[in-house]
């Protein structure tokens, strides 16, 4: 037999898969030098419904596809809503009780109306729960079970159709949040808030209970047959939306997918029976009206995002900030998008993998982890970020934004040591001076610096930079832990933190009574080996004042139930905001929301009466001068009671190759994939150049076989040769 | 034999059920349906009737294996135990907590898994025991030292590192293969290459060792010096005789992981982006998932059970002398 070595095998295994491209190519060879856009996704999306997704992996699928009345400019900063299917912004009302006009600032307000009117003639993606036969009659709305023997997706319906996105659908979805076989994470607060809302989920559910019982259980709910008092259907394309008092943020919810329209044939082609078990359900394959649609759902592989056929197309943004236009983002203002006419996102479950594809030049983008930051990024003397000379050479990108969002240190109100929920005066003001010291002791410049790669700015509030209520220079330092000297924030010194710990009642952090060593204790679900680093850290930052600090590791779930039973004396936690308004984050110390209470997200279960009341005055009410005032004494009263050491506001770096434009950072809004444009062709260069296969170490592996099996065959010969041999 | 079949297979229902006892109690001592809800109702905004709701729609609101408040043989039956494992015993896997439906994805990753699995074993298989019969025939030269020196040293390695190192080698330095990845038909070739000889040649060293030493122990019998004397060749010494009457420790090793190979490699699956079960089963053990666990482990222990009596069966091929009773 002769035999042919494995390189052979491999070589010629290599060529076949990847003839005509790069070997290493992981994508189809028709597909080179297409307008594709390369991304990847490391969880798979759990919820494509838009009345549940409530996760940014969610939103980078969902906000291509489904339009809202409102968007966020892609632009602009602060960030700013404007209409996306909306012809206009919201028309605002407020009334009282007899359903007068009054003044917003009226104490007399009881509800206020936002009237919402839809652009005309805006069509849906094509879809087969619009499929019509030749009479009008719909095509697939009353399939058995032997039309669904041959299903397996989407694209056995061989008929689609569209129809014209009229003010129903939004209604018709409005109506889903309170839909009994949904959990809808926003249900509860828009309850609180849309007239009628509690009313119509018990109405559904009593609907629902008689649906069962008359032997259709699950069998499709028609929402529109039951009224909803405070969301009303004036025409074709206007709908009235009903909210309870003042709620200024509400148009913020209304550029969230829960407010996108949900056409009533797409609800009811799915609710047919059979379709659940083949995983056809609007949860799996969605039904909009934007730019793109999802034209494959494997979320164990690849996620498939095409060009919307019926797209209306919208025009790219002709205003932004004054540093746009140099960084060339205007160039294609006015020019109608989307740009790409596909995006493909592949799942990557570990980061090398997805880091060394980026830098083949097989992903558009990529984060940067812990890992390949050093790699990356050079951070210089002022601080500032750019990429490496390696990165540089390929003509890699680095934007860089603060997150809307904040991490902190909590210390649980309901403490006796660290809380401040003591009955006796004098032990809350030692409990106080106990969190203050030990807010100085943290030292977060340091910790962002070894655990963040120099990833953040330090917190002196909760609120991030570029959200409402955020001051800058003296005025917004936290004067409790840090001076203003020279220009800048200087953490205050230890001696300072010393000397409140004594006057806490714990001199050289022992207890004075007793003479103890004070042990405090953080709970945290850190546990693994690459944890203790950071563990050590806190452990060294508590130690500076000579308090012993317990690490008590736990699973995620024990953390969050000692949490939610305010059990937790300490720990490290975070938020990213839902809208960019200082309420919400405000509202993470607002008393009646605390976890342990009202299991609301007040996870430190701060309570103070004077900034409840002050945060009630807060909320609602527009931004200006007043409003910035009330936050800055919300603030000065945060900053003294300590119930929080505040850590950090994380900074974004993420990285694309220079062939990818019109990309500019924006944490609130998820749907800017409409705007970036690539250049396919230089891409495909680049990758060549990139990715040429290196070929001796096949010949060197044939070698080295050849080299070890030859003593081996002549031995063997050897062998055979000889007549006798002894054992 | 078909008697011993049918008993075999009715040992296998007290088994099953105890493994299924034994999964939901480590599960739930870790989990409870709790956090199973919270886990999928996300952690912003789930209020405690959102919570209880999901738990109700998907019987998590019982009692776990005993439920007092209910009559007769209810108590038993009532409960998340029995409702969530008796379908199983009739492979309805229902859905996970996510609402798909599970049988549709074992379906669909299973083939992915096999791609890999499948080569590996067969060509992990035909490398070992070449390899272990060439260092039987050169045994106590210095080839079999440093065969043997090899196996050890390629055993000791961590996977982890084979795999790391072979796509930083084969893949990002000299631009062979796919990083990872995957694709259907015959474009898969490109994807599964560098897992499969990565694979292989991690599981060389400790098999290759396991069957030289059954060879060994097989060329030192009598009936291999009569072959000698008769004046056989080595090669058919080895390949005839000693190859032949080494297979029921091979069988022993090897027959009981073939239905096991749909089950997938969570390591390799998860590094080279494969959608296969493996890697459906790490997702469900991160997701909580409670209904995808019980079901691969009831899978695994179901293909565990057939790879043993495949195992006995296979013994009656090779050797006459077995009889299964």
């Amino acid at each position: 037999m002769r035999y042919v070595p494995i390189p052979a095998w491999l070589a010629l295994a290599t060529i076949l898969g990847g003839c005509g491209q790069e070997w290493n190519n992981p994508y189809p060879t028709q597909d080179g030098g297409r307008n594709i856009l390369y991304s990847a996704f490391t969880e798979r999306p759990k919820h494509l419904d838009p009345v549940q997704s409530y996760s940014e992996d969610e939103a980078e699928f969902n906000a291509q596809i489904y339009e809202p009345p409102l968007q966020y400019h892609y632009l602009k900063r602060p960030y700013t809503l404007i209409p996306l299917a909306a012809e206009a912004m919201p028309l605002q009302r407020t009334v009282d009780a007899t359903g007068r006009d009054v003044p917003a600032d009226s104490p007399q307000v009881t509800h206020t109306l936002y009237e919402i009117r839809i652009r005309p003639g805006i069509l849906y993606q094509p879809h087969p729960a619009f499929a019509q036969a030749a009479d009008g009659k719909l095509l697939y709305h009353s399939l058995t079970q032997e039309d669904l023997k041959k299903v397996y997706s989407l694209r056995d319906f061989s008929q689609t159709g569209t129809r014209e996105l009229t003010a129903e659908d939004y209604v018709y979805q409005i109506k889903r949040l309170a839909h009994p076989r949904l959990h809808s994470p926003v249900f509860g607060l828009m309850s609180e808030y849309i007239v009628g809302m509690k009313a119509f989920a018990e109405a559904l559910k009593a609907a629902d209970k008689a649906l069962a019982a008359s032997g259709n259980k699950n069998a499709w709910l028609d929402l529109s047959k039951v009224p909803l008092a405070g969301v009303e259907l004036i025409d074709r394309y206007r709908y009235r939306i009903r909210v309870k008092g003042r709620y200024p943020q509400f148009a913020y919810w209304l550029a969230m997918n829960f407010f996108a329209p949900v056409p009533i044939e797409a609800d009811r082609f799915y609710a047919q029976p059979g379709m659940a078990e083949k995983n056809l359900t609007l949860d799996w394959y969605p039904v909009g009206t934007g730019p793109y649609m999802l034209m494959e759902n494997n979320p164990n592989a690849r996620m498939v995002l095409e060009r919307n056929p019926n797209y209306r197309g919208e025009a790219y943004p002709a205003e932004g900030e004054e540093v746009d236009r140099a960084a060339g983002l205007l160039a294609d203002a006015g020019k109608r998008i989307p740009f790409i006419d596909k995006v493909v996102f592949s799942r990557e479950r570990e980061g090398i993998p997805y880091w060394n594809k980026f830098l083949q030049g097989y992903y558009d983008f990529s984060g940067i982890s812990s890992d390949s930051f050093d790699q990356a990024v050079r951070i210089s003397v002022e601080g500032e970020a750019s990429v490496s000379p390696e990165m540089k050479a390929k003509g890699i990108k680095l934007e860089a934004s603060v997150g809307t969002a904040t991490r902190y240190f909590a210390f649980n109100w309901l403490d006796p040591v660290v809380g401040g929920g003591q009955t006796d005066a004098a032990a809350r003001e030692r409990a106080k001076k106990l969190r203050q010291a030990i807010s100085i002791a943290i030292d977060w410049e340091e910790f962002i610096s070894i655990f963040a790669n120099g990833r953040g700015i330090p917190g002196q509030g909760p609120i991030p930079p570029g959200i409402f209520g955020f001051r800058t220079g003296a005025d917004g330092i936290n004067p409790v832990v840090y001076d203003w000297i020279d220009g800048a924030p200087h953490r205050k010194s230890l001696d300072t933190a010393k000397k409140l710990l004594a006057e806490a009642g714990y001199p050289d952090g022992r207890d004075a009574r007793s003479g103890q060593p004070l042990v405090l204790y953080l709970d945290t679900t850190d546990r693994g080996p690459g944890d203790k680093p950071r563990l050590d850290w806190y452990r060294k930052q508590f130690a500076k004042l000579s308090i012993q600090l317990e690490v008590r590791g736990t699973d995620y779930n024990r953390f969050q139930e000692k949490v939610r039973k305010g059990a937790a004396q300490m720990f490290a936690w975070g938020w990213n905001a839902d809208y960019p308004d200082p309420e919400n984050f405000l509202f993470l110390f607002h008393g009646p929301q605390s976890r342990a209470g009202t299991q609301g997200e007040n996870a430190a279960n701060y309570a103070n009466p004077e900034y409840d009341r002050l945060f009630q005055q807060v909320k609602h009410m527009e931004n200006g001068p007043v409003r910035q005032a009330l936050i800055d004494r919300m603030l000065v009263i945060l900053r003294e009671d300590a119930p929080w050491s505040f850590g950090f506001h994380p900074k974004d770096y993420s990285l694309h190759h220079d062939w990818v434009s019109n990309l500019k950072p924006n944490n609130m809004a998820r749907n800017g994939l409409k705007y970036r444009k690539i250049d396919a062709a230089r891409r495909e260069r680049l990758r060549a150049d990139w990715n040429r296969p290196v070929l001796w170490p096949l010949g060197l592996l044939v070698v080295v076989l050849v080299a070890g099996a030859a003593p081996a065959v002549l031995s063997w010969r050897r062998r055979e040769r000889t007549l006798g041999r002894s054992q | 034999m078909i008697a011993y079949i049918i008993r075999r297979l009715l040992y296998a229902l007290p088994i099953l059920i105890g493994v299924n006892l034994l999964t939901f109690a480590l599960f739930f001592v870790v989990n409870t349906p709790d956090d199973m809800a919270r886990m999928q109702l996300g952690i912003k905004r789930v209020t405690p009737e959102a919570i209880q709701k999901w738990k109700a729609e998907r019987g998590y609101d019982r009692p776990l294996v005993y439920n007092e408040g209910a009559e007769g043989v209810g108590k038993i039956t009532h409960t998340i135990f029995f409702e969530k494992s008796v379908k199983l015993f009739v492979f309805d896997f229902g859905r996970a907590d996510d609402g798909r439906d599970i049988g549709h994805e074992i379906k669909t990753r299973m083939g992915p898994s096999l791609a890999i699995a499948l080569p590996v074993f067969l060509l992990g298989l035909f490398v070992s025991v070449s390899f272990a019969l060439m260092l039987a025939f050169f045994r106590a030269t210095y080839l079999d030292f440093w065969g043997v020196v090899a196996c050890v040293a390629m055993m000791s390695i961590s996977s982890l590192f084979y795999i790391i190192g072979g796509q930083y080698l084969v893949s990002k330095i000299w631009h062979l293969v796919p990083i990872s990845g995957y694709a259907g038909g015959l474009d898969a070739t490109r994807f599964l290459i560098l897992p499969v000889v990565i694979s292989v040649v991690a599981g060389i060293g400790s098999s290759t060792r396991w069957y030289r030493t059954i060879f060994l122990e097989e060329i030192g019998k009598d009936y291999v010096r009569t072959a000698r004397a008769k004046g056989l060749s080595e090669l058919t010494v080895l390949f005839r005789h000693v190859l032949k009457n080494a297979m029921i420790p091979i069988l022993t090793g090897v027959v009981v992981v073939i239905p096991l190979l749909f089950m997938g490699s969570l390591l390799v699956e998860s590094f080279f982006g494969i959608p296969g079960l493996g890697s459906y089963t790490i997702d469900a053990i991160n997701a909580q998932d409670f209904a995808v666990v019980r079901s691969m482990v009831f899978i695994g222990s179901v293909l565990y059970i057939v790879g043993l009596l495949l195992t006995d069966l296979s013994y009656t091929l090779v050797d006459p002398r077995v009889r299964l009773q």
